[in-house]
């Protein structure tokens, strides 16, 4: 350990003054009290352009993403390349949607995407279903940001779970006192040095491994020399399909996640939103530059830290190279932006979290009449319990069981898709046809994630999200991405049951949002007059 | 809208918008770049044109932004 002793000072320091930025962020853009979901939970809602790109930026791409990525470029090659075209396809996508979101959502108080279903489809049941989906789906998610952590102490020689207990206790402590004020001004700190560690990285290392042409060299021999079908510098007919759907649908989920509309809804107006359909790109560029890292560690020769049971742990492929690159002072700064990159996504999300069971679940279901004050509280107490479940996840389990569930989580919350976004643009579905949908669509998913193995790590279920479509009858070696195809059944159940609820005279829910109501923007005296014990 | 807004109802509806599908289709024509050469500062195509994408996507939301708020 004593050689890392430099990097963990470095290490230490950062953290310990981004903790302290937490606790003062309850002070910054004061509002006259904190106990309201609207403040705590959404930071005043007021946030302008450079905030709300600092602070969904930090919290789209994560800690995880950062290690994540690299090691399957490292591992699979080009496959891995898939963040790139999914971070570049989602903001045209989304362009229009989640303006029209952040509308109906300010008209009427909506604080998470069950809220509007349940006032779009006058449907408790639909908006738990997609609250609890919301909630399985981000659990895990927080619990992988703290995997991110673990590899960087992995790469600076310690083990044991300690640090990481210490890291979310005070990560926990000051996002119950300041909410999303806290991730939202560490998001600063957060992102400057990511982008300062990337930018030195894609510069000086290829300096040192001869240029970006022998780095491909490489990596392009190592996937030759391999005998897996899947891997390789380019892509190949079998994952071609895989690695189109998998972009789409992966661009498709991300919006859907709870965490990803808390920072979209706590932006001053819709104009901030399009702003940073534009903006946001930046990190999608940075993404791009830390997946061809990868490919460095290849060149480089870097082995990754053997996990005890003597299997490579992948993910600390990306601490090493720095470690084996950088002078030690820098590996020091780069592991603190990758720790605190961490602690921006597992804040909003956990806050994310605890919006929707105090929203969707305390107040439907358990207090009817809540207040303000009251929403907040359970909301704080909700986010401690997140973060404890997410490290005993870690503790107690597999961390690989913690990426499976994650795995899951991106099929799952594209299930959502037809009641949250076609919803903002149709009432044509019936409440139930969607729910019934909802759950085709998670059957199928599942279904298809319990076939699919891996034979890399010798699992036979949940081993990717690559689905043959041999198990389909096809005689083909050709794959596709499991949460796609789950999607279209979702569907094609949807429309079916809607037509079938219909011909039946089904009752159909009450729709309490107007059409105008998609289109206000800040300064509209509906918009203005914010109020969380509305109509609905 | 507010009550008793004379004139046309708000929408967001323009032909600009049609601008967008181009950076969401580009992106997922795998055959477009799925080739080692040509390289651009020693990058295959697979990897800087993907890259290059993102200006793309900027430009066109960008525009798109302008022409309809």
């Amino acid at each position: 350990m004593s050689q890392h002793t430099t990097e963990l000072v470095v290490f230490i320091v950062l953290f310990l003054l981004v903790s302290g930025m937490g606790f003062v962020a309850a002070r910054w853009r004061r509002p006259t009290d904190l106990a309201s979901l609207n403040e705590w939970g959404l930071g005043g809602r007021s946030f302008g352009s450079w905030i709300t790109w600092f602070l969904v930026g930090g919290d789209l791409y994560t800690a995880y993403t950062f290690v994540a990525v690299p090691a399957l470029v490292f591992s699979s090659g080009a496959l891995g390349f898939y963040a790139l075209p999914y971070t570049v396809v989602v903001y045209p996508l989304v362009f229009l949607v989640l303006a029209r979101m952040w509308s109906v959502s300010h008209v009427h108080g909506f604080v998470t995407p069950a809220d509007f279903v349940r006032a779009r489809f006058g449907s408790p049941t639909l908006a738990l279903a997609i609250a609890i989906t919301g909630l399985v789906a981000t659990m895990p998610y927080i619990a992988l940001q703290l995997v991110g952590i673990e590899a960087v102490l992995k790469a600076m020689g310690i083990t044991g779970h300690l640090p990481i207990i210490i890291a979310f206790a005070i990560l926990a402590a000051y996002t119950y006192q300041s909410g999303l004020r806290a991730p939202a001004l560490i998001a600063f700190v957060k992102d400057t040095l990511i982008y300062i560690v990337i930018l030195a990285a894609v510069i000086y290392i290829p300096a040192q491994l001869g240029g970006w042409d022998s780095i491909f060299d490489a990596a392009k021999a190592k996937f030759e020399a391999t005998p897996a079908a899947g891997d390789g510098h380019l892509l190949n007919a079998g994952n071609q399909l895989q690695y189109i759907t998998l972009a789409f649908g992966s661009a498709l989920a991300l919006f859907l996640y709870p965490h990803s509309l808390t920072g979209v809804l706590a932006s001053k107006n819709r104009n901030v939103i399009k702003r940073n359909m534009s903006a946001l790109p930046a990190y999608s560029f940075l993404l791009g530059l830390i997946a061809l890292l990868g490919f460095m560690a290849i060149a480089a020769g870097t082995k990754p830290v053997m996990n005890a049971n003597g299997k490579p742990d992948s993910n600390t492929i990306v601490p090493m190279l720095f470690d084996q690159m950088f002078p030690d002072w820098f590996t020091g700064v780069a592991y603190a932006a990758i720790g605190i990159g961490a602690l921006v996504p597992a804040a909003i999300m956990s806050i994310a979290a605890a919006n929707l069971f105090t929203r969707n679940i305390y107040r439907e279901y358990l207090n009817k009449d809540a207040t303000d004050a009251q929403e907040a509280n359970v909301s704080k107490l909700v986010s401690l319990v997140v973060k404890v479940g997410a490290v005993l996840c870690i503790l107690l389990l597999d961390p690989q069981f913690s990426i499976d569930l994650q795995l899951i989580g991106g099929v799952i919350m594209l299930q959502t898709l037809p009641a949250v976004a076609l919803g903002l643009y149709t009432r044509w579905f019936h409440k139930g046809g969607l729910l019934a949908g909802w759950a085709a669509g998670l059957a199928a998913g599942m279904w298809m994630l319990y076939l699919i193995p891996n034979p890399a790590s010798g699992k036979a279920h949940f081993g990717g999200s690559a689905f043959g479509l041999q198990n389909l009858g096809f005689d083909t070696t050709m794959t596709i991405y499991a949460g796609f195809l789950a999607l279209a059944v979702n569907l094609v159940v949807a429309v079916l049951a809607t037509l079938a609820f219909r011909a039946a005279k089904v009752a159909d829910g009450k729709d309490e949002t107007r059409r105008s109501d998609y289109f206000a923007d800040e300064g509209d005296p509906d918009v203005k007059d914010l109020d969380l014990a509305g109509s609905h | 809208m507010t009550t008793g807004e004379p004139g046309q109802p708000r929408t967001d509806r323009s032909p600009w918008n049609w601008l967008l599908v181009l950076p969401i289709v580009l992106p997922l024509c795998t055959f477009l770049f799925n080739a080692d050469e040509p390289r651009l500062l020693g990058f295959p195509l697979f990897y800087w044109l993907q890259l290059a994408f993102i200006l793309v996507g900027v430009g066109t939301t960008t525009l798109v932004y302008r022409m309809t708020r």
